[in-house]
């Protein structure tokens, strides 16, 4: 499958602090790409920079081919984005809005073609009504109607469930899901929801401090097979450096304060806890752990950070 | 290029607070304009009693005075000079504002480019100055006109009194609003270059009216020293040329040269001064605005 966007050695230096830093990944042609880090990974940063809101200090991309500097207009013709909260003019309708950001992505749209795509997202019924009177979620569903006007092959949703209640998340899931498995659609979804990007994401992009920290399809980077386990012990630090002198450290993924994660195939977490209990550990805990925010947790680098990004 | 304008002029028709300059200048000529009808003896009176005493006013002279044609030009007086506020309004509003709402990240996102974007906005300020200029003719003009007739119009100066024959003033009007426009478009030029730099509309408008009232201040004080090093350059200094339009010339007998301008050549002057500052602020806005990074 070809890759639709290709952005290489990518760098954003504001003033002394690099947001993004040395970051090369490439997209599927139909999938869904998960974008993750936590809050201030520099994922908002490359989402701009891949619609030319920002220009990279260095680097390049390519987007269908084509290299964003040189192919802006026909690159953006093609692509459908939402930056995290859809802020529209209040003062309008929702069938103004729909109108003006539809002539601005340069197609020919009739008054007909914005109704049907406002009856899509269920906001026909509102389509005279002011913006302002609008909840979140139906700002969301209009901000989707904008994005996806044009018919464009490539989403790009940047924190698409920002503020929405857990009703407007599985709608926006659902949507998701829609656009890439019954329209054929490229989809790039950044967020910090780890748990609903787990449920939809075909391949994904970890970012950490504007660096990748891993890339790939899901069911490589995280096989149903493999497990992640997590050992609590007294004495951890004994612990840790008895492991170290046995073969069980090749299953050690880290080791975060008073735990340690090892990644196992699934059959050999019985020798683990055989292992573990011959060496005389005195085991507080031992539990099987298998999602992807645990996944996360076991690559980014700063504990307490991703701990505050948990809550 | 012209659907963008549509789009521009659409949404700034469309917001309410378009039209408090609308009705802020229909409120101050209203209120002027009643005022000279219950009591315009009263302000000729204060008029002339400014002028030189060696000049004996008949109250025949008095009456034909106050005229539709005098009350525009009194009118024209006190607004043009608090007009930059009301354009800096929405000029200043037109980039800080959208990125003040999120709408400038959306829409930079669609195939648009970003010089096109720019001149489309201002375009859309500029036609909006126009058109409050324009609302601003119809009721000081057409207004007074039909409130208190036509008759000569009688410009007084410190040191001269222009005399006008009534069937040679309305273009002079015609020839002043225009020049109106292009210093107001030259407030506006400014309002909309200060706007790129902020995510929100006050700060630009803030600073537009303090600049025009800080050059304002320098072009009017009476300072030999910057009168020919620093007024010539002010913007401010040629955004009253306007007058120039009222300013006749005399035969030898002292009556008026019909279709005269006294200084023809100093209004063009001021006039180039104003193209070349709008065609500064607006190019520089445009090339700050396509290095941008938007954060917003």
């Amino acid at each position: 499958m070809a890759d639709i966007i290709v952005a290489k050695n990518l760098f954003k230096q504001f003033n002394e602090i690099k947001a993004v830093d040395d970051l090369s990944f490439s997209v599927p042609e139909g999938n869904i790409y998960g974008f993750l880090g936590q809050n201030g990974a520099g994922k908002s940063t490359t989402i701009r920079m891949l619609l030319t809101l920002i220009s990279p200090t260095s680097g390049e991309i390519e987007i269908f081919g084509m290299d964003l500097r040189k192919h802006r207009k026909e690159i953006l013709k093609r692509t459908g984005a939402i930056i995290e909260r859809p802020d529209l003019y209040k003062y309008l309708t929702a069938l103004e809005n729909l109108r003006i950001f539809a002539t601005l992505s340069g197609g020919r749209i009739t008054q007909r073609r914005l109704m049907e795509q406002l009856e899509k997202v269920g906001l026909s019924e509102r389509a005279n009504s002011r913006v302002k009177t609008y909840s979140q979620g139906m700002k969301q569903r209009l901000g989707i109607a904008i994005a996806l006007i044009h018919e464009p092959p490539l989403i790009i949703l940047d924190e698409p469930m920002n503020g929405l209640d857990p009703q407007g998340i599985a709608d926006m899931r659902n949507l998701i899901l829609h656009l890439s498995r019954d329209m054929k659609k490229t989809v790039v979804v950044s967020s910090h929801l780890l748990s609903e990007m787990e449920l939809i994401a075909d391949s994904m992009l970890i970012i950490d401090k504007g660096k990748k920290v891993v890339e790939g399809k899901m069911t490589e980077l995280f096989a149903p097979s493999e497990t992640i386990v997590e050992l609590q012990a007294n004495d951890v630090t004994a612990v840790y450096e008895k492991i170290q002198q046995t073969d069980l450290k090749k299953y050690v993924l880290s080791r975060k304060g008073d735990i340690i994660l090892f990644r196992v195939h699934r059959s050999i977490v019985p020798m683990l806890v055989k292992d573990l209990v011959q060496m005389n550990i005195e085991i507080i805990s031992l539990s099987p752990r298998h999602s992807l925010e645990n996944y996360f947790l076991s690559l980014t680098t700063e504990n307490q950070h991703v701990e505050s990004f948990k809550n | 290029m012209w659907n963008l304008l549509k789009i521009e002029l659409f949404k700034i028709f469309k917001r309410p607070r378009t039209y408090i300059a609308f009705g802020a200048i229909a409120a101050i000529v209203f209120l002027f304009q009643i005022a000279l009808w219950f009591d315009g003896k009263t302000y000729i009176d204060l008029i002339l009693s400014n002028i030189d005493a060696s000049f004996d006013f008949s109250e025949q002279f008095k009456t034909r005075l106050l005229n539709g044609y005098f009350v525009c030009f009194a009118v024209l007086n006190i607004l043009l000079i608090q007009m930059p506020l009301l354009v800096a309004l929405i000029a200043g509003d037109v980039i800080a504002g959208e990125a003040n709402m999120g709408t400038l990240r959306l829409s930079l996102t669609k195939p648009v480019g970003r010089t096109q974007y720019m001149l489309g906005k201002f375009f859309a300020s500029s036609i909006y100055t126009v058109s409050l200029l324009l609302f601003l003719a119809v009721l000081a003009l057409f207004g007074s006109i039909l409130l208190f007739g036509t008759n000569d119009l009688v410009i007084f100066r410190s040191n001269s009194i222009h005399q006008m024959s009534h069937d040679d003033i309305f273009w002079r009007y015609l020839a002043a609003f225009g020049y109106a426009a292009v210093a107001l478009t030259t407030v506006a030029s400014l309002a909309f270059l200060l706007s790129v730099f902020a995510d929100n509309s006050i700060g630009p408008i803030i600073a537009t009216m303090s600049i025009v009232i800080v050059f304002t201040i320098l072009s009017e004080m009476n300072i030999p020293l910057y009168d020919k090093t620093i007024k010539p350059y002010l913007f401010t200094t040629h955004m009253v040329a306007w007058k120039g339009f009222f300013y006749v010339q005399s035969n030898e007998e002292g009556a008026t040269i019909k279709g005269s301008i006294e200084n023809l050549p100093a209004i063009l002057k001021s006039l180039f001064v104003l193209l070349t500052y709008i065609v500064l602020f607006v190019s520089s806005a445009i090339w700050i605005f396509r290095k941008k990074d938007i954060l917003s």
